[in-house]
Formats: structure tokens, C-alpha cells, sequence
């Protein structure tokens, strides 16, 4: 029984794993682990030692937004909540643009000094909690609130360093493409995450990962037909004004 | 029991145009989803009915004034005909905004007759609020409002004649229960009139119809929508909530209203119960007390006990009820039914709503930890800047874009778009490779190649790569444009690159977004 659990979870895996990486400690899935995983994106799956957000981990993201967001990518688009705390530059069309469903989730932006107060009260009603918090919280909280995550289930997604993260990713250099002098636009961005933890995750791994305006993939995209200057055209809409002008010549 | 009821006519009509300073003298009417719910009389003189298409009613009257249906509006005004009515009656009833509900004996014994107690209602409301209303005295809320439509007094137990020769039509009031389907069958069987259906006897009707026509029969034969042997509410089941610090302003009164109406809801229904006649009672700082009780046709849901709330402190701190901020507020169910059709959970979860309803729940915490305006979801939107497509909507409210995303933004930024947007630009400087700064010409064009840009006072960077300038003219026409052009920029050299989003407005650059 559970040896057929663990050969399912392998090939599962292995599907999704880019070449170079592997599993860190092995086999060490069960099914009742991976029920325990929230999805993460394909091209993100192999840093992860359990394929994915494993439920009561602390999962501490370094360096870009970018990888955040793409984080919850997955798991809000499955019907997960993912509540975000102390973000207020988040760039939500990005997020969208990622494959967030942003319906899904809960800014607050401005925490202030509550802000360990309300990280709790989100991990217990939400499956993802993202908290930046760069110095302005004290180690003794911010181990007390990996322990609530582990408790209840969620998975704590701290934005910058974190005492104690079960997995750290990352975010080591960006190689962007479409940009040349004065023409084109930023069109596609080749990402290189490193992820190194404590337990299985302790062997580090790297990934590189391309973010194009369809997403995030594990492989580059060509650049679009569209991908010179000016971006997109569409039809000229007619001017407010011009509306407005006849009105007020009417009346 | 004998029921006076004071009926505004066009009362959306009336509220809109008295909170936008227009007599009543011009046609107006107010549009719901592009159909005429209301129009004012000078409107109906030129033809325009319910239910017309706004661009029809338009095509009639030319210099029609259309106003938004806005339910919180009508009811905020509405308070003042409410108070107004309560300075000569007792048990004063709110059945919506626009028909207040009193019991005739006081009035009718206290000013000599059920006459003059009508008259000097109509007056009182005139005088104080300056808005005409018609009084109708009858057995019954319904008979009642009925007879207030054409200003009438129906006599003790002459009812249900005064009822029998009106059209079925009359069960549909605004407000009430959807009964366009039973009315169209009943037409349909042949009985065009109230009359008629009562004549039918009640279990003829029990057996045939649904529920509501039970209901529906009961109001044709001049009865009371339900029978009087109604539960008195446990005592218990009214909720209280001590506001600290007092509740001033509109924003907070909607919170503390939400959180109060799950709270009873969920009481009742702990009883198998729910609300149609909800009291609602609030004491100021200064031991102030108002009160005003609701009544409803159907059983109030959460959302319907929330609205009546927060349309009542509205109400009262707009038009300065209380001189200091409200500092206990308590809801008690005047009267309740089985509240067997108010079990609408049962089939809204697909799985997600559960975890819906726990992120919820989290989420009010929240609120209650750092106040309403601390939580949002975020809805995408039309617009030219990664900025401006975003809407944050406070956890509770209608999820609505600020701008139509489906128009034609032309200009709008290429995806991908960048992780990190500043809600504040932040300086920076843009020169070329002379030194001299960078600037947009008239024709949107650069002046030079950007060669370096320094980032709020930071040591310039060397431009690696550039694209735009992206015009973007935004009104104006209003002079209050926000940026003229927009371009990306690569700074730095790998592996410390950073790529920015810049604008430029009025000679000076600033940062937006960081494609992080």
C-alpha cells in the first residue's frame, strides 16, 4: 500500500522536475504528505523537496517579488487563500499576470505595529500567509509564528531573511530580453533561484526559471511578432472630450 | 389593527433630487440597470413609465435629469419623514424607505378622528421635511398602504371590499416578495382581481400554490400577511455591542453593522428563527437614545440586516440625531418566524466556499484588529499604468473595477509587468552621455539617449537599456495630467541589475514600478 504511494508520488516528480534537479532526500513521500502540498508552478516544482508548499513549513522567499508572487501562482488558482502583510508596493497585475487569482487574496497592506498579531489571525483562516517584515520583527515572534503555521496548517511565506525557514529561496541573478536602446520592451526574464533549507532540503539546488508575459516557464519563450516598438496598437478610441464637447454645445 | 401608513410618492426621485439641490419642477427619474424605477411627476406628464429603457426615456424627454438608483441615499433622507412622523405617533415602522407604517389608534384619538390625524401628518411631514406625502388608514399594513397610494380611509372591517375590486397587480409591492410569475398565472386563471383571489378559499390555494400565495391570499382577504400567532422572540436573542472609541462616521458605523448583523442572524437561526421586524437602538455619548424599527416582507438575511443597519446610522449622523458619537448600539428582533427559508447554505459550497468563509472569517479579525479600512482584495481593472489598473476594495464590499479593463487602453504597458509599484514615485534623475538631463519633447520624444539615471539622490547608475517613450495624454483636457510619457530602463550591470519603470511629467522624472 504504501509502496505504491511512494512510486506515485516518484513519477509524479520526476514529471515535473527539470534535469539536474532531484529530490533531496529521496523517496521520502507519501500520499498523505502530498495532500499536505500546495501545487506550486511546474518550473518552481523541482526546488522545492516536496514538490511543492508543504503545509506547516516556512518557505522564506530573498531578492524578488517576482518569485513570490509566482509562488502563489498555483495554490490561489486551485482555491487557497493567500493573505499578504506588509506589501503595499505589491504590484497586483503582475500577480495576475503570474497566474495568481487575485480574487484570492488578502492585502493588508499597513499592519503596523499589530503586524505579528495579524499574520496570526491570517494563518488561521488561510492556506498562505506572506509576511515582509525587514527588521521589524523580533526573532522570539517570528519563530512563534512558524509554530502557528506548522500548527494550523498553513505555510508561512516571510518575504526577506527568517530565523529558523524550513526553505530558503533565493533569487541569485536576472537576465532580462526585448530591451535594446530606445526600442522594444522588457519582453522576457531569465531567472536563476537557489534554494537551500534545513532537513531534506539541506542539499542546495538551483533553478532557472523564464517569466514572459505568459507566465512563468521552465523554458524560454520566443519573442512574439509584437515584441518591437510601439507594443500593441489597437484601434483609436473616440476622445471623451469629443463627447462631451457636443453636449455642452447642445444643452 | 388599525394601520396608518404615510407614503412618499417617486421617494428615490424626491431623495435624489433633494440631495443634488434640484426642484422638484424638472422631469427627473432614477435608472436601475438601465430601466426607470422611479420617475417624478413632471416626468410622467411627458410619458416616461417604469421600466423604460433609459435611452427611451431619454428619447421622450430630452432634458430628462437620470439619477443612479442608490438604495443607502433614499434611506439616509428618509430618516428625516421618519422623525418627522414620530413627533405625533408612537411605533413608528420603516417598511422601506419612502412608507412609514403607524398604529392609528393613538393618533386618530389623541387629534379627534382618523381624519384629522391625517391631516396633521401630511402637514407635520410638509412642514418639517418639505416633502409631500398621502396617508391611507386601514385595517392591515397592506390595506393600508394601498389606501395611502390614493389617499384614502378605508373604515373599521371594510377592508377587504376596498380591496376586492383592485387588480391582482397590487400583490407586487416594491420591496416585497417577487410575485410577477403568480400574478401573471392568476391573470392568466381568470381572476383579475383581488376580489377574486379571495374568493378562492384557502385551501384551495394552499393545495395548488406555493407558500407565498398563501401569503399573497392572506393580504387579497384583508388579512395580515401571517397569521397573528406569531413567536415572541426569546429575550435573549437581542445583541449589544458597547462601541469603543464611539462610532462617528459613516465607514466605521457600516463595519460595526456587519459584524452586528452576523451576530443576530446567527443567534436566530441558532432558534431556527428569523427576523422581519428588526428594532434598532443606539444610546450617543451623551445618553442620547434613538431608535427605529424595521420592518420587512421577507425574513432578513445577514446582508439584509447588515443594509438596514448601516442605512440607519447613516440616517441619524448625517442629518446630526445624535450630538456626540454612538456609543452602545443593540439590534432586537421585534417579531420572527420560522425561518425555514433562510437556509440558503446548503448548496452555495463547491469546496472553495469553506475555505472562503475561513479566509473571511480571518479577515474580519483582522479588520477588527487594525479597523475596516485595513484589509483589501484586490479587483484588476482598465488603465494605461500598472498603478492605476488596481483597485483595493476593503474586505466586505462590492468587488467593482475602477475603469472598464475590456476598453481600448491604448498605450498601455506590455506585459510582463512589474512585481513592485510604488505607490509614491520616487525622484530620480535622467541625463545623457554630455550630462545634460534628458527631457520629452512636445512630439513625445526623447531629447538624448538616457546614459545614466540616479534613483532618489542615490549615485547615478549606467543605462544599459532603454525603450519608450510610451505617451500617455491622459485627460487633458482637465489639467491634472499625471505623466506625459512613460520608458523602461535597465541600470546597472548584471548580476546587480535593476529595471525601472519612469515617467516624466512637467520637465522631472520619477520612478513608478520596479521590475523586481
Amino acid at each position: 500500500m504504501s509502496g505504491s504511494a511512494v512510486t506515485r508520488a516518484a513519477s509524479l516528480m520526476s514529471g515535473a522536475m527539470p534535469d539536474g534537479v532531484g529530490v533531496a532526500s529521496g523517496l521520502t513521500l507519501t500520499s498523505v504528505d502530498r495532500e499536505r502540498v500546495l501545487p506550486v508552478s511546474q518550473a518552481l516544482a523541482g526546488l522545492f523537496p516536496w514538490g511543492g508548499l508543504r503545509r506547516g513549513s516556512t518557505v522564506a522567499v530573498r531578492g524578488s517579488v517576482t518569485v513570490l508572487l509566482a509562488l502563489l501562482a498555483e495554490a490561489t488558482a486551485s482555491g487557497s487563500w493567500a493573505g499578504v502583510v506588509g506589501m503595499p508596493r505589491l504590484g497586483v497585475v503582475a500577480a495576475a499576470e503570474l497566474g495568481v487569482a487575485v480574487s484570492r487574496l488578502a492585502l493588508v497592506p499597513r499592519p503596523g505595529p499589530d503586524l505579528p498579531a495579524v499574520a496570526g489571525a491570517l494563518l488561521d483562516g488561510m492556506d498562505i500567509v506572506v509576511i515582509a517584515a525587514a527588521g521589524r520583527l523580533q526573532e522570539s515572534h517570528a519563530r512563534r509564528l512558524s509554530a502557528r503555521a506548522r500548527h494550523r496548517g498553513a505555510v508561512l511565506v516571510p518575504f526577506g531573511p527568517w530565523p529558523g525557514a524550513d526553505l530558503e529561496l533565493t533569487h541569485v541573478r536576472s537576465h532580462w530580453a526585448g530591451l535594446a536602446k530606445g526600442y522594444g520592451h522588457f519582453h522576457s526574464r531569465e531567472l536563476t533561484i537557489a534554494a537551500r533549507g534545513r532537513g531534506s532540503a539541506a542539499r542546495p539546488t538551483t533553478a532557472t526559471v523564464f517569466v514572459s508575459r505568459d507566465g512563468m516557464a521552465a523554458t524560454p519563450t520566443p519573442l512574439p511578432s509584437d515584441g518591437v516598438w510601439p507594443p500593441e496598437t489597437g484601434p483609436v478610441p473616440v476622445e471623451p472630450s469629443m463627447v462631451e464637447n457636443v453636449t455642452r454645445l447642445r444643452a | 389593527m388599525r394601520t396608518a401608513v404615510i407614503w412618499c410618492p417617486d421617494w428615490p426621485v424626491v431623495a435624489a433630487a433633494s440631495s443634488a439641490g434640484l426642484p422638484v419642477t424638472i422631469p427627473m427619474a432614477v435608472v436601475a440597470a438601465n430601466r426607470v424605477v422611479a420617475s417624478s411627476a413632471v416626468a410622467r406628464a411627458e410619458g416616461i413609465r417604469r421600466g423604460m429603457r433609459r435611452r427611451e426615456a431619454q428619447g421622450r424627454c430630452p432634458e430628462l435629469v437620470v439619477f443612479d438608483d442608490d438604495p443607502v441615499r433614499d434611506a439616509r433622507l428618509f430618516e428625516a419623514v421618519a422623525a418627522a412622523v414620530e413627533e405625533l405617533a408612537v411605533g413608528v415602522e420603516i417598511v422601506r424607505p419612502g412608507l412609514v407604517a403607524v398604529p392609528a389608534r393613538g393618533p386618530a384619538g389623541y387629534f379627534g378622528g382618523e381624519e384629522a390625524a391625517a391631516e396633521r401628518l401630511i402637514d407635520q411631514v410638509a412642514d418639517r421635511v418639505g416633502v409631500e406625502c398621502q396617508v391611507g388608514v386601514a385595517d392591515g399594513l397592506f390595506a393600508a398602504t394601498l389606501a395611502a397610494h390614493r389617499g384614502v380611509l378605508v373604515e373599521p372591517g371594510a377592508s377587504a371590499g376596498f380591496l376586492a375590486p383592485l387588480a391582482v397587480n397590487e400583490l407586487a409591492q416594491p420591496g416585497g416578495p417577487e410575485r410577477t410569475e403568480l400574478i401573471d398565472l392568476l391573470r392568466r386563471l381568470g381572476l383579475r382581481t383581488l376580489g377574486a383571489f379571495a374568493g378562492i378559499t384557502e385551501r384551495d390555494v394552499a393545495t395548488r400554490f406555493d407558500a407565498d400565495a398563501i401569503r399573497a391570499h392572506r393580504l387579497a382577504r384583508g388579512l395580515d400577511e401571517r397569521p397573528p400567532s406569531r413567536r415572541r422572540p426569546p429575550p435573549d436573542l437581542a445583541i449589544s455591542e458597547e462601541l469603543d472609541p464611539p462610532v462617528d462616521r459613516v465607514d466605521a458605523a457600516a463595519f460595526v453593522a456587519k459584524s452586528l448583523a452576523d451576530r443576530l442572524h446567527a443567534g436566530l437561526a441558532a432558534h431556527g428563527l428569523a427576523c422581519t421586524r428588526l428594532g434598532i437602538y443606539a444610546r450617543s455619548e451623551r445618553e442620547e437614545e434613538l431608535g427605529r424599527v424595521w420592518r420587512c416582507a421577507e425574513p432578513l438575511t445577514p446582508n439584509g440586516i447588515a443594509d438596514r443597519v448601516r442605512w440607519q446610522l447613516d440616517g441619524w449622523l448625517r442629518t446630526g440625531g445624535p450630538t456626540a458619537g454612538i456609543r452602545t448600539l443593540w439590534l432586537e428582533p421585534e417579531e420572527v418566524v420560522e425561518g425555514k427559508a433562510l437556509q440558503l447554505d446548503l448548496w452555495r459550497g463547491e469546496g472553495h466556499a469553506e475555505a472562503g468563509e475561513k479566509a473571511g472569517r480571518a479577515m474580519v479579525r483582522v479588520q477588527g484588529l487594525l479597523g475596516p479600512e485595513s484589509v483589501y482584495t484586490p479587483v484588476l481593472g482598465g488603465g494605461r499604468d500598472p498603478a492605476e489598473r488596481v483597485r483595493l476594495v476593503p474586505w466586505g464590499e462590492e468587488l467593482t473595477p475602477a475603469a472598464d479593463p475590456d476598453l481600448p487602453w491604448p498605450g498601455q504597458l506590455p506585459a510582463p509587468s512589474p512585481a513592485v509599484v510604488f505607490p509614491d514615485p520616487v525622484p530620480v534623475t535622467v541625463v545623457d552621455k554630455t550630462g545634460e538631463p534628458v527631457r520629452v519633447t512636445d512630439r513625445d520624444l526623447l531629447t538624448a539617449d538616457p546614459a545614466t539615471v540616479g534613483v532618489n539622490g542615490a549615485p547615478p547608475r549606467p543605462v544599459t537599456g532603454w525603450a519608450g517613450p510610451w505617451p500617455a495624454n491622459e485627460r487633458w483636457w482637465a489639467k491634472e495630467t499625471r505623466c506625459q510619457a512613460r520608458i523602461q530602463v535597465l541600470i546597472g550591470t548584471e548580476p546587480a541589475q535593476a529595471a525601472l519603470l519612469l515617467a516624466y511629467h512637467e520637465g522631472a522624472w520619477t520612478a513608478h514600478a520596479h521590475y523586481d
